[in-house]
């Protein structure tokens, strides 16, 4: 699994700035930091892409595809690869931070993390480059006016899992998990119609139930399918509903609860219950816009039920699932997601309030009640809109989260100096580590890396050598390390491996 | 947020058993309690850092649509 993340960017002092522009700064400056003495840096390598592959079996043609959905042309803007093995580009005019894929939700939140914080040096770098104007990044997904721009969590399926099924499982999970992955925003609408408070930064941005589209009409069920993995055993899920959250609980349940409703689904454990609702975008709009959660969304057989009750019965379900397929041998992290999900929906139907440590729109809410009662404030005063902003604001000098977590008011999963491992170091039990590994060890020959290869360009070759890594469970620190231990440069590398196939 | 939030989970808790048992023992956690008991000092910390200008800095935030 692996989260992708692209920030709101702001150029102080000159809003008409160039987005596209300011982002390659912060790109670039990074990469300047970051991997010193590289005169440019790995590229992105985009032999496996296919943007316009739908999942449901057929390609869109790149006639019919709207100019925002090319991902696979390089347009030249800036684009590395770091040695944790996560991925920092520009994408649609925002810095975007591709973490590095990961087996579990806990080392999920950590490279998460480390992403932010290879975006808050990047922007303070980009700030301080000579005639640069000061730049600030914000991990929301709204301008409130009207854009919107995604946190996307990607999950590897077993390709045999049919397509329809994960649709009518997964939309009513998504559609009520937004009561603790919700980020909270202040507009209710796109472009901000009503000044009110919701649970939700993204929710008004969905149209559709399935489809293609990321930028535009954008679906609940996104159906791109670049699995980056042996395609005949594996779909990579690309969930795109998601906020951006500040809070390290709201993202470790977001991605722990939903890698356990992908099992069931997988397991066939979900055959029977159904809790679709009639009105799926519908219902995603109101769920949102009611923190109440007194709201009861009319499903498909009529049953009228609150998304708690819904979550309820996920959660109920998931821990009898791991129960028989699993049981005394369950792993401590499932174990651990199943008693928090629980615990999480037992504290929001009783008191909202005691989540705040936990859950971005709680916390983010309670700072607006407070402001509200002090200053007399009405829904419509500028300084809550500011407050709703500034909550996703990085630089832990300015940023609100940042503020609440420093006070012990937002909990914290990692400390700093396990963030600061994270930013340089990959996960060691995936194939990130040979990426990342690679980068670090032999910078000037690596041409370009994707997630399922890395290019090699040695000194005096006549061309490029790919190697590919289309296991995600390979490549890892056990498989490689000694291997790469007895490998001082690139050229000694190839030569093993071409003389051992299969690795 | 807290009145009107606790009466609303005090009707929803008559209406379901289960729930008011739930309430019971989640009841010591703190969170909301912790940011009304010195609600001030954090406000004030956080005054200090919100951007002056709140009316420019809201309209000055404009963002190109991403995915």
């Amino acid at each position: 699994m692996g989260i992708e993340t692209e920030y709101g960017i702001s150029v102080i002092g000159e809003p008409t700035a160039n987005p596209m522009v300011a982002s390659s700064q912060i790109v670039n400056a990074y990469a300047g930091y970051a991997l010193p003495g590289v005169r440019r840096g790995p590229r992105w390598d985009y032999n496996e892409e296919y943007p316009l592959r739908d999942a449901r079996g057929f390609d869109m043609s790149r006639a019919e595809a709207d100019l925002s959905q090319l991902t696979d042309e390089d347009l030249g803007l800036a684009n590395v690869i770091l040695t944790n093995g996560a991925r920092l580009y520009v994408d649609h005019a925002h810095p975007e931070y591709s973490a590095p894929e990961v087996t579990n939700p806990r080392d999920a939140v950590l490279w998460d993390r480390a992403g932010m914080m290879v975006m808050e040096s990047a922007a303070r770098l980009a700030s301080a480059a000579p005639g640069g104007w000061p730049i600030v990044l914000y991990k929301n997904n709204t301008d409130n006016k009207g854009a919107s721009y995604g946190c996307h969590e990607n999950y590897l399926m077993r390709r045999t899992t049919p397509f329809a099924e994960i649709v009518r499982s997964l939309i009513p999970f998504f559609i009520t998990r937004q009561i603790f992955t919700g980020a909270g925003r202040l507009g209710v609408g796109q472009d901000t119609r009503e000044l009110r408070y919701q649970i939700g930064q993204r929710a008004d941005f969905f149209e559709v139930e399935v489809g293609l589209e990321t930028t535009l009409k954008r679906p609940i069920i996104n159906t791109r399918d670049e699995p980056h993995a042996d395609p005949e055993l594996f779909r990579r899920l690309h969930v795109i509903v998601g906020d951006a959250n500040l809070s390290d609980t709201a993202t470790y349940l977001k991605m722990g609860t939903t890698s356990l409703v992908l099992a069931m689904i997988e397991d066939q454990f979900l055959a029977g219950h159904d809790f679709m609702p009639q009105h799926p975008i519908r219902e995603m709009h109101q769920v949102s816009h009611d923190p109440s959660l007194n709201h009861r969304l009319t499903l498909d057989h009529g049953k009228r039920l609150t998304a708690i009750e819904i979550q309820r019965e996920y959660c109920r379900l998931a821990a009898k699932y791991c129960d028989e397929k699993y049981g005394a041998q369950v792993d401590e992290q499932t174990l651990d997601v199943l008693a928090h999900w629980e615990l999480i929906l037992d504290r929001l139907s009783a008191d909202l309030g005691s989540c705040a440590a936990e859950i971005d729109w709680i916390a983010k809410l309670q700072l607006l009640e407070a402001y509200r009662s002090r200053d007399q404030l009405g829904w419509d005063a500028p300084k809550l809109q500011a407050i709703d902003l500034q909550y996703a604001d990085i630089r832990p000098e300015r940023g609100l989260a940042a503020k609440l977590e420093k006070s012990g008011r937002l909990t914290r999963l990692f400390t700093d100096e396990q963030v600061l491992g994270a930013v340089t170091a990959p996960p060691t039990d995936t194939r990130a580590y040979f990426r990342g590994e690679c980068i670090r060890r032999y910078p000037e020959a690596i041409a370009a890396a994707s997630w399922d290869s890395v290019v090699f360009d040695l000194p005096g070759g006549k061309s490029l050598l790919r190697v590919p890594t289309l296991e995600p469970g390979r490549g890892t620190m056990a498989h490689v390390r000694a291997l790469l231990d007895s490998c001082p440069t690139a050229a000694d590398l190839l030569t093993a491996l071409t003389a051992t196939p299969g690795d | 947020m807290d009145m009107p939030k606790q009466e609303k989970a005090e009707r929803r808790s008559t209406r379901d058993t289960e729930v008011d048992e739930s309430a019971s023992t989640t009841s010591e956690t703190p969170g909301a309690t912790s940011l009304d008991s010195d609600v001030d000092s954090i406000l004030d910390e956080i005054d200090e850092v919100l951007e002056v200008n709140a009316e420019d800095f809201v309209k000055s935030f404009v963002q190109k649509g991403g995915q």
